[in-house]
């Protein structure tokens, strides 16, 4: 291995699949290691790249700014949140006027609730307004990495599917119908639109 | 010896006078036959009285053969047709194990259009190729095979050995994905202007050259990823000009209105970061040199990854 450490892949999982994200670890004991979310396919996530549509924003910090984006896609909703350490997600955030679509890099963080719940969120690096041709590239991507791990979740070798099957009890095939879904949007939004070149 | 190297020889020395005489093939093919067969004439001397007859026939002195002087310098994805007489800067990028003892050696040449067979014969008397090196080539002559075209060195090429690397274009590489990050030292940033140094500067600072008057430049530092491999990409001033759209004018224009040349990478980044692109160009080392990039705009063909989608159980 060399010694600059290698970046992280950006993952693609969609919204569904990102929420159900709820397990975290590390793959060293030092303390600077990478934290990991375990996606429910069985893969390891860093690093997240979504394209979706920003519904809503709202500061819903009580001393400094801190900021709540909604992004929306053909499953779900990420939640991200952007404070005075994410001073340019933060900004764009407070500039925003939605709905627009977004594109943003960021890292998997997860809380627990009083209630024990398990949320899970996205801490943007980046987020740059982007066109309705990139957000419907990303979900066709999305979802053929989604069923490229689907269909390496079986090998004896992925490790992270075995860890998977340790850690969650979620149906496989729910992620599967999830993409079928998100596919199929697609094909209503342009019989629906047929003559928007946006 | 056979026919076929003699045939070889011919072919040479058709290409060495095809500039200046009226002459076949065949014919010298004929002259050679007679002395290698008829009078046991070893093959290099027959062609050296052969290749004697015809200068003499065309008034012409040994180191004028070939076109000496008026070649084209050309760039190997120039190279296009046979038997053109040419100049090139090229490196070494492999030496093959050569098949016939008339072959001194055989190998591939490459500049940044491409890559390029060479040839250079036993005979000819030229220094050795390095691997790895770059070497100015004059007058070497172009041939063809099959739609393939490669390089002969011969007794008149000068071949002289250049200090500088070149980047190899063959290697290239295409990738796809969405920019996922634009990392600092991009936009419109400063070089240092000594000679041969263009060192970004940190500060008005040369690591090498200390406080220097720096030359503004743009460039883009990037994160290419598509979801399983993240690609390192170096766009030049030409190829941020072509990404953005900013050219190196309009960007010095922003930082001197905003007193800040930060501005440039964050408009920029606003305008590039999250967009999927086609990039090709070639690697040098951890770096993808960014030659073309294409945004992708066209709609994503869901309707295949739906029959996947759909067939999975």
């Amino acid at each position: 291995m060399s010694s600059t450490p290698t970046r992280e892949v950006a993952r693609r999982a969609f919204a569904d699949e990102f929420n159900d994200a709820h397990y975290t670890f590390k793959e060293s004991d030092d303390e600077r290691a990478p934290l990991y979310v375990l996606l429910p396919t069985g893969e390891q996530a860093n690093r997240v790249f979504v394209v979706g549509t920003l519904t809503e924003t709202e500061d819903v910090g009580d001393d400094s700014e801190y900021w709540q984006g909604r992004v929306v896609d053909p499953t779900g909703t990420f939640y991200m949140y952007a404070g005075q350490y994410q001073p340019d997600a933060a900004g764009f955030l407070r500039e925003a006027e939605p709905p627009h679509y977004v594109a943003i890099v960021g890292k998997p963080r997860t809380y627990e609730t009083d209630e024990g719940e398990v949320n899970v969120s996205l801490r943007p690096e980046s987020i740059t307004e982007v066109d309705a041709a990139t957000r419907d590239r990303w979900v066709v991507e999305t979802a053929e990495r989604t069923l490229d791990r689907i269909e390496a979740f079986d090998d004896e070798a992925n490790e992270y599917a075995r860890m998977v099957e340790e850690e969650y009890d979620l149906p496989l095939d729910r992620y599967r119908e999830a993409v079928v879904d998100a596919l199929e949007s697609l094909d209503e939004e342009s019989a629906a639109e047929p003559a928007d070149g946006v | 010896m056979s026919d076929t190297d003699l045939r070889t020889h011919a072919e040479e020395v058709h290409d060495q006078f095809s500039d200046h005489l009226d002459v076949t093939v065949e014919e010298i093919l004929d002259r050679l036959e007679t002395l290698v067969g008829e009078y046991s004439v070893p093959v290099d001397e027959a062609r050296r009285s052969v290749v004697s007859h015809y200068l003499d026939e065309a008034g012409l002195e040994r180191d004028e053969l070939g076109g000496r002087g008026g070649n084209d310098t050309v760039q190997i994805e120039d190279i296009d047709s046979a038997e053109r007489w040419v100049d090139l800067t090229a490196k070494v990028v492999d030496l093959w194990e050569a098949r016939s003892d008339a072959v001194g050696q055989v190998g591939l040449l490459g500049d940044p259009t491409g890559t390029i067979k060479f040839t250079a014969w036993a005979k000819s008397d030229l220094p050795d190729l390095a691997e790895g090196e770059v070497y100015r080539l004059q007058n070497v002559v172009t041939d063809e095979y099959e739609g393939r075209f490669s390089v002969k060195l011969n007794r008149t090429t000068t071949v002289e050995a250049v200090e500088e690397d070149l980047v190899v274009g063959d290697n290239d590489e295409e990738i796809e994905g969405a920019l996922v990050d634009i990392q600092s030292g991009s936009g419109l940033i400063k070089r240092c202007p000594e000679e041969d140094c263009t060192r970004v500067l940190q500060n008005g600072r040369c690591s090498e050259h200390g406080e220097v008057e720096g030359e503004f430049d743009l460039r883009i530092k990037g994160v290419v990823d598509d979801g399983t491999e993240v690609h390192e990409v170096i766009f030049d001033r030409e190829a941020t000009e072509d990404l953005t759209g900013i050219t190196l004018e309009e960007a010095k224009d922003m930082a001197m209105d905003a007193l800040d040349t930060t501005v440039v990478a964050d408009e920029m980044a606003a305008d590039t970061l999250g967009r999927y692109y086609r990039v090709s160009g070639p690697t040098m080392g951890r770096y993808l040199l960014a030659n073309d990039t294409e945004l992708l705009d066209e709609p994503a063909d869901a309707e295949s990854v739906l029959i996947t989608a759909r067939s999975i159980q």
